[in-house]
């Protein structure tokens, strides 16, 4: 495995925390992992990034150029990353704050309601990170459940993991939901197929 | 106790630097009766200077002796306390190495009220560097770097400390050399930041520039010049003009900072406290 | 005292601080300076565990005078600092370096001079790491590129220190300083510390400034009953000030002689598929890791590049330069400077290879394909 991801949106929506997490979780898994942050007043509002890069190898380089996995939770992280991914990478978007994707062709673009979920199912809008990271775990595979949770447990300020936890969680499911719902389709179209060629 | 001033004296380290007829003896000779009146053991003291001629002073004497960087005693001075708070730390210095170059730390060891005992030889000149102007040197005096007479005005430099936060500051000279060793006594003694400023001559570079050709007639001034604390609240404030208080112009009790950090350690060691946002 | 073993994620900044208290850190003096405050950050809640002291100073200058004072009263002491910070320091650090007390200076690199963009990286320092202070004087330059590596070289920084008698600095870059890795703590009976050299003899035989046969003088704890004199004067074993000509020569070669004795001990370098290459990279912090990158890259296209990794950067790895000139017909020197160490590369080399440097100044770090293009030209 070398997976590179990108997450990416503005100061404030918790993204580095998400990315220390799932490098942590990573380090849980017995993994090689790094991650890399844009610093400055830029992490305290406007763009925001965290980079990981995990991988069964050591890795050298630490900086993501295109990456594998790239979440997107602003319009203008959108436009600046969308496009950086490689072939058969994976696009992951939080519709609540994205409404335009810019064309990334031969890669998977998920929409998924991230911020709504966090602002209505969990109760707390800031919770929107650990939502992603949820998605992301559920999507991509990047860390096992465990790990992830775990990792999770550790790192949000004490009092607040139940909270975190449930965001996560919520973030699983919906990824589940999708790929289910993928199935589904993918299962439909193959009888669509079917029908077609007899 | 009153060992002979010998006793905590470098003897082989001797002549000193110093010229004929500096005050600077005097307020050497203040600062070691003041240690031995306290009875201090002479391995638990430690005394930390900077540069100029003042700063020479730990040289001679028989502690644990730091001759450091220009304007830093006092910052080399609280690595020392902080490690081991039982000791006594004296930092000698002069004006331009304390007013100047060493404001910063003067008035930031004071903020914190850590234990260290400052006394400053105030001779109104930088001597070591052949007599420029320092902060201390009075408006209208002659300096190599004021030859047309010193357009700035010199600092209270008591006021300025106590005025940082310090629990102990005093003014004395080298005429009134007895008071002056009594202040230096007090100062050690103080469970904070002390200092104490000893006016003192330089009579080859501030007197020769300054009509006062011998270290006598700068004594003499001294003598005319300083007034009592309480002297001086029973004059009007015109007759004060061109005059110094002597005697303590500050006392107050304040946590002294190594004993409060002694408690961060408690704390610590406890678990408690030493939350980290997230 | 080191926090528990076993793999943990761990940014640089913390790696340094983490490493330096399980080297025994017991005092620590800074002020706040982007891209090295977690480090004080870091130490303030930890040193008050171990029952060492944090203080934040007013001033840089006030951060390396109190870590002096500190060691001087027995305490294993570090101060980190950047840029801007790192020039401050400089006196202090003459001083620690003239007057033998043990100190370790991080100094995080980044953009300059002046502000520069306190918040990118730079190798913009190697040179004020080595000559920054005022006077003729050896120092050793410790620079980690990752962040496990941090860890383990902090400690290394003040083994040195402590063994040797001198101060350490410590270069990171604003890359390894703020990114997380996978870090290993080992157990604490794992870990080697070193201790100064004590005085073995009474107060009364005691010259502060008597050196042994491996020049290093023993070095008593102010307070132990060893009232002793240290100046920054140019000063003779007895610890006071001469100003006689033999003795301030005996002083500086002393120093410079000591550094000799100490150089195999403090040197270390790692080295890559040197062997049998046809290119060499020397690189150092964040830029080896690219390198290290471009070098397997280049092998899987079939050009025999190898890698020297400095970890020491003074004093300088001459013999390992040397060697691989011999074989090599190129080496690659990239930093994020105009060209500091590929000077020292090209004096190393002796004209027995083609050096050849590779400059990146834009606050970006070198990548893996500017090397491997440039090792594809030579």
């Amino acid at each position: 495995m070398h997976k590179e991801i990108r997450l990416s949106g503005t100061g404030g929506q918790g993204l580095i925390l998400a990315g220390i997490i799932l490098a942590e979780a990573a380090v849980h898994d017995g993994r090689e992992v790094i991650e890399t942050q844009s610093y400055g007043p830029e992490a305290r509002g406007g763009a925001s990034r965290a980079e990981v890069i995990i991988a069964d190898e050591a890795i050298d380089y630490p900086k993501v150029g295109v990456a594998d996995v790239v979440l997107v939770m602003s319009q203008e992280a959108c436009n600046r990353y969308a496009a950086q991914v490689k072939p058969g990478g994976l696009v992951v978007v939080d519709e609540t704050n994205v409404k335009s994707v810019p064309d990334v062709a031969g890669a998977r673009v998920v929409r998924l309601p991230i911020t709504d979920i966090a602002r209505h199912e969990v109760g707390r809008q800031v919770t929107a990170n650990m939502v992603a990271l949820g998605a992301l775990v559920g999507i991509a595979g990047l860390a096992t459940p465990e790990a992830a949770e775990r990792a999770v447990r550790e790192r949000v300020p004490k009092g607040t993991e139940e909270l975190n936890l449930k965001a996560f969680r919520l973030g699983m499911e919906l990824a589940m939901e999708r790929a289910r719902e993928r199935a589904r389709e993918r299962a439909r179209e193959r009888v669509r197929e079917a029908s077609d060629a007899t | 106790m009153a060992m002979p001033v010998s006793y905590y004296l470098r003897t082989s380290k001797m002549p000193h630097i110093w010229c004929a007829g500096c005050g600077h003896g005097i307020v050497l000779g203040a600062v070691l009766r003041a240690i031995d009146s306290l009875g201090l053991d002479k391995d638990q003291v430690c005394v930390v200077s900077g540069i100029g001629c003042a700063s020479r002073a730990p040289g001679y004497l028989d502690f644990n002796t730091l001759h450091t960087t220009h304007g830093r005693a006092i910052a080399f001075a609280t690595g020392i306390k902080m490690v081991k708070p039982e000791m006594k730390v004296i930092v000698l210095t002069g004006d331009g190495d304390a007013a100047a170059i060493g404001g910063n730390h003067l008035i930031h060891a004071a903020r914190r009220n850590i234990g260290i005992a400052t006394v400053c030889f105030n001779n109104s000149i930088y001597g070591m560097t052949n007599g420029q102007y320092s902060p201390m040197t009075p408006t209208g005096s002659y300096a190599s770097t004021a030859p047309y007479g010193n357009i700035e005005e010199p600092f209270d430099l008591c006021d300025l400390v106590y005025a940082a936060g310090a629990s102990y500051v005093a003014r004395g000279s080298a005429y009134h050399a007895i008071l002056l060793w009594k202040l230096i006594a007090k100062a050690i003694a103080t469970d904070g930041f002390s200092f104490v400023e000893a006016i003192t001559q330089c009579p080859t570079y501030y007197g020769r520039r300054n009509k006062m050709r011998s270290a006598v007639e700068m004594l003499k001034w001294q003598k005319e010049h300083g007034v009592t604390v309480a002297g001086a609240a029973k004059m009007p404030a015109e007759d004060l003009a061109g005059k110094f208080r002597i005697g303590e112009l500050g006392a107050r009790t304040r946590p002294e900072y190594t004993r409060r950090y002694a408690a961060i350690i408690d704390a610590a060691q406890r678990g408690e406290g030493g939350e980290r946002d997230a | 005292m080191p926090s528990k073993a076993g793999a943990r994620l761990m940014q640089g900044n913390e790696a340094c601080a983490e490493g330096a208290m399980a080297a025994g850190l017991r005092f620590f003096a800074g002020y706040p300076i982007t891209p090295s405050t977690e480090i004080a950050e870091e130490l303030a809640l930890l040193l008050p565990k171990a029952g060492g002291k944090f203080i934040q100073m007013e001033d840089e200058i006030a951060s390396i005078s109190a870590i002096i004072g500190a060691s001087l009263a027995g305490a294993k002491a570090m101060t980190a600092t950047s840029g801007p910070g790192f020039s401050l320091k400089q006196e202090g650090i003459g001083f620690a370096s003239y007057t033998e007390v043990p100190c370790v200076i991080v100094n995080v690199q980044r953009v300059g001079p002046s502000t520069g963009v306190p918040t990118a990286p730079a190798q913009g320092d190697v040179m004020q790491a080595r000559w920054g202070t005022h006077g003729d004087h050896p120092i050793v330059v410790l620079c980690p590129s990752s962040v496990a590596e941090t860890f383990a070289l902090i400690i290394e920084a003040f083994n040195i220190s402590e063994r040797w008698r001198m101060p350490v600095v410590f270069l990171m870059d604003e890359v390894v300083a703020h990114m997380r890795e996978k870090v290993t703590v080992p157990d604490v009976s794992q870990i080697a510390v070193a201790e100064r050299p004590r005085p073995q003899v009474s107060p009364e035989q005691y010259l502060p400034y008597a050196a042994g046969e491996d020049l290093v003088p023993p070095m008593a704890d102010y307070g132990t009953g060893y009232r002793y004199h240290v100046t920054g004067l140019t000063h003779d074993q007895t610890g006071f000030p001469t100003t006689k000509r033999i003795e301030v020569d005996a002083l500086t070669r002393r120093l410079d002689a000591k550094m000799r004795m100490a150089a195999p001990h403090v040197t270390f370098v790692d080295e890559i598929l040197v062997d049998d290459a046809e290119v060499v990279v020397f690189a150092y912090g964040i830029t080896a890791r690219a390198a290290s990158r471009a070098v397997r890259d280049a092998r899987a296209q079939g050009l025999k590049a190898g890698l020297i990794k400095a970890k020491t950067l003074w004093p300088f790895p001459d013999e390992h330069v040397r060697k691989a000139a011999e074989r090599a017909r190129a080496i690659v020197v990239p930093e994020m400077n105009m060209g500091q160490l590929v000077r020292e590369v090209e004096r190393a080399a002796a004209g027995r290879a083609r050096v050849v440097g590779l400059s990146r100044v834009d606050a970006e770090p070198i990548t893996p394909d500017e090397i491997l293009a440039r090792l594809r030209e030579v």
